[in-house]
């Protein structure tokens, strides 16, 4: 192998045909209310933890159901767990439940 | 997938190509990438009857700093406008670019001026105040694989060789990958506008190849400009490679046919240094895609000598080729210049198949 | 001064205002271009968002038109209007000969409806070039004929995605409008292929979802919540084809912000409404403006809706721009009636 001083980039598109699911499969089985989220951010502009970090529940969720799981888990704990997002939810979407259920994939999956 | 389908979009695409009396503009880099090309195709011009002239004083279209951020618009106008005058002070009206990003900005400055004429008289004061020199817009415009394309049939039926394997008689299967600036900026400008480029398509298919389509046929070569021309950005130039050649490699493609000076180069160069950096090589038995330009291509077909058109600059050996087309080539000629010296043989990469 | 009336179009709205009209007492003529009443409802095999079934609000509205003499297969080749009367010159084409014949009318209702966009033009999607690229008009053709939706290799699409704004909101092939509908349908056509297909994945790639009327939003969430639909927010930008035939999609997931890229077994692409080939040459006939957008202006888009601004011409339906199949009922009943009051006004003064 050489060294070019230069190397190739991971390509950032979400490839869905090599996605990883198994994360989205257990958290529906936990929290299925998250299949009717319509991604008007709510939920993130209420969030304690992401007027200070770039913690973003309406994302996390959604790239999970793009089966790129990845991101979640150094971010995930950087939630407050104080609920405020369930409370402004149109869609009465359980995400204090999703929460942990995504927190319960992480152990489960690694 | 449905041909026809494809066939109603290039009848919508089709453009006036001069048949003869070009004045020719060359490439800034082309002669340095793939020496050859350019001087076939002066070559296959002069054997179709087709007269082509050339002024020795003509110079960079300025393109190359226009895309890379350093030359501005109204310089390149300019610079533009000599080239114009050139073709006027010759008495030819048919314009031919060996460049396709050239092709793009002459397209850019011509449609610019079309639009505001205050800014063509602005150009035209600028060259006056600078040289003196005055100019009438050319008749026609056309990127040299235009007029290729025009001569398909020509070349074809003076041919000695067909893109089709000799052993098993099929046709030899082509990605084309067309420049950027050839019909992006204007579809009206290019055979077969932009979606579906045809310039290419209808010289593979004339000439007994068959064309793959791959789902990133849109994606740049690589070169994307600064993105090769800054080092530090230089990862993002071969990864698009990358790309294209990941995407195209289920289709088994056994050559790789362009009409741009830097797509054959990034194509071409990028297989080694991939196959440096992962080991990953993308021809059969760890053999590259051959790369080629139109003219180099035509060539072939023409039976011209391989070393002759400069196949042997290539990164990616194209023997592999040239033994499925049937086409002879001394081995042992390969590394002589035209007077038998030896120029020097490439060490030979680490994963890469080398001739 | 009489009582007859023509309608130009024997689409959803011209066949409702002729309904209307006989029942008011006049004389209609309803004036179809093609070999068949019913326009694009006939193609169409259940309506949103109840998913009824299109030939039961076909029948509904043809049982009104005992009385109305329907001329099909017919070109409108000129109008022209002295006092109070039309006269209509027109062509019937027939295989071997064309038939010009002339009508006359005391008011004329144009109901001349919409094309659906030409998805060919996005080449980009590459419909007509890929097997597996259809319409949603094309799947309503499919639903209807009742034999299953397979991919052109024979097989259950395992993966569909279903594409919207195609030739709507781009300004690329001239149509900067909202074609208002498509939204609707296609979360329709999202359920339908679930519930014909459980097992499959269906995607829905939109930009915004406009759910206008009653229940379409419930649609919506019931796409999500009960049948598994997934929504991707972006525009499909490019698609081409895998050697298997199946559809390679390129999109951003706005919502990430990142490029996505899928394969589907099959794609279907919600053509938007165009203004109708036909009606541009009518409405010179009778110096009747169109809005930037090509469709054509009433007088007042609020106020006088169904007036085209020509005493005794009035408007009914698409040709004003993109209407679901309840509105065109109810614009077309509201053009009747403000018809009729014309012809009853004009001839008690006339009388």
């Amino acid at each position: 192998m050489i060294d070019f001083g230069y190397t190739l980039t991971k390509d950032r598109q979400f490839d869905y045909d090599h996605g990883d699911f198994r994360f989205l499969r257990l958290v529906r089985s936990i929290e299925p209310s998250l299949d009717v989220c319509i991604g008007c951010g709510s939920c993130t502009a209420t969030c304690s933890a992401s007027q200070f970090t770039n913690f973003n529940i309406r994302k996390l969720h959604t790239v999970i159901r793009r089966g790129d799981p990845e991101s979640i888990k150094a971010e995930l704990k950087k939630c407050m767990f104080c609920g405020k997002c369930q409370l402004v939810c149109p869609r009465g979407v359980n995400l204090r439940n999703l929460i942990l259920a995504m927190n319960r994939a992480i152990e489960q999956l690694g | 997938m449905k041909q026809e389908g494809k066939r109603l979009i290039w009848d919508e695409y089709q453009k006036e190509i001069a048949d003869d009396n070009y004045f020719y503009v060359r490439s800034c880099v082309r002669q340095n990438f793939f020496p050859g090309a350019e001087k076939t195709f002066l070559r296959y011009m002069k054997e179709m009857g087709r007269n082509v002239f050339e002024n020795p004083s003509h110079t960079t279209c300025s393109g190359i700093g226009y895309h890379s951020d350093i030359v501005p618009f109204e310089t390149a106008m300019t610079m533009v406008a000599r080239q114009f005058a050139l073709m006027t002070e010759a008495g030819y009206e048919n314009f031919v670019t060996s460049c396709i990003t050239s092709f793009g900005l002459y397209s850019e400055v011509l449609e610019t001026w079309l639009h505001f004429p205050e800014v063509e008289e602005k150009t035209r004061v600028h060259l006056r105040n600078a040289t003196g020199r005055e100019f009438v817009k050319p008749k026609n415009l056309a990127h040299a694989s235009d007029v290729t394309y025009k001569l398909r049939t020509e070349i074809s039926d003076a041919g000695k060789y067909r893109l089709i394997n000799q052993t098993t008689g099929a046709p030899i299967r082509v990605v084309e990958h067309i420049g950027c600036h050839y019909s992006r900026m204007f579809p009206s400008k290019g055979i077969g506008g932009a979606e579906y480029p045809y310039v290419l398509v209808g010289m593979i298919e004339e000439w007994g190849g068959e064309v793959i389509d791959y789902p990133e046929r849109r994606h740049c070569c690589g070169f994307g400009f600064r993105q090769y021309l800054v080092k530090a950005n230089r990862g993002y130039s071969v990864s698009a490679s990358k790309k294209k050649f990941d995407s195209m490699r289920p289709y088994k493609p056994e050559l790789i046919l362009t009409n741009c000076p830097g797509c054959p180069m990034f194509l071409d160069r990028w297989q080694y240094t991939i196959s440096e950096m992962d080991g990953t090589t993308y021809g059969e038995n760890g053999q590259g895609i051959p790369v080629m330009t139109y003219e180099e291509l035509a060539g072939l077909i023409l039976g011209y000598d391989p070393w002759d058109l400069g196949l042997q600059v290539h990164q990616v050996p194209v023997e592999s080729l040239l033994d499925k087309m049937g086409i002879p080539y001394d081995p042992e000629k390969k590394f002589l210049d035209k007077d038998g010296n030896f120029i020097g043989k490439p060490k030979s990469p680490s994963f890469l198949k080398f001739y | 001064m009489g009582n007859s009336v023509i309608i130009i179009g024997g689409g959803i709205s011209g066949m409702t205002a002729a309904g209307i009209l006989v029942q008011q007492g006049l004389d209609v003529t309803l004036l179809e271009k093609e070999n068949e009443t019913g326009g694009h409802l006939a193609r169409w095999d259940r309506l949103f968002p109840d998913r009824r079934k299109a030939s039961e609000v076909l029948d509904f509205v043809k049982a009104g038109l005992n009385q109305v003499k329907i001329v099909t297969g017919v070109t409108v080749t000129g109008i022209s209007k002295h006092d109070y009367d039309f006269t209509i010159t027109t062509r019937i084409q027939h295989p071997a000969s064309s038939i010009h014949s002339q009508f006359s009318a005391s008011a004329l209702l144009l109901a001349t409806g919409f094309d659906l966009f030409e998805a060919r033009k996005k080449e980009e999607y590459g419909y007509g070039i890929y097997n597996n690229v259809i319409t949603s008009a094309d799947l309503e053709d499919q639903f209807k004929s009742g034999k299953g939706i397979l991919t052109r290799e024979g097989k259950i699409p395992g993966r569909i995605g279903l594409v919207h704004c195609v030739g709507s909101r781009d300004e690329k092939v001239g149509n900067l409008y909202c074609s208002k509908v498509c939204c609707v349908t296609g979360v329709k056509q999202a359920i339908e292929l679930k519930e014909m297909y459980p097992a499959s994945e269906v995607f829905n790639f939109y930009m915004d979802l406009r759910m206008f009327d009653r229940h379409f939003e419930e649609l919506y969430y019931e796409a999500q919540q009960k049948w598994g639909v997934s929504f991707i927010r972006g525009r499909l930008s490019e698609c081409a084809e895998n050697p298997d035939g199946s559809i390679i999609l390129k999109t951003e997931d706005t919502l990430t912000g990142k490029p996505l890229k899928m394969t589907v077994d099959l794609l279907i692409l919600l053509t938007g409404f165009v203004p109708a080939i036909g009606t541009s040459a009518i409405c010179g006939m009778l110096g009747l403006k169109s809005g930037t957008d090509g469709f054509v202006n009433s007088a007042d888009s609020h106020t006088s809706n169904n007036s085209s601004g020509v005493p005794g011409v009035f408007l009914a339906g698409a040709l004003k721009g993109p209407i679901s199949i309840g509105e065109a009922i109810a614009d077309a009943r509201a053009a009747a009636v403000q018809l009729a009051g014309y012809i009853k006004s004009t001839t008690a003064y006339n009388d």
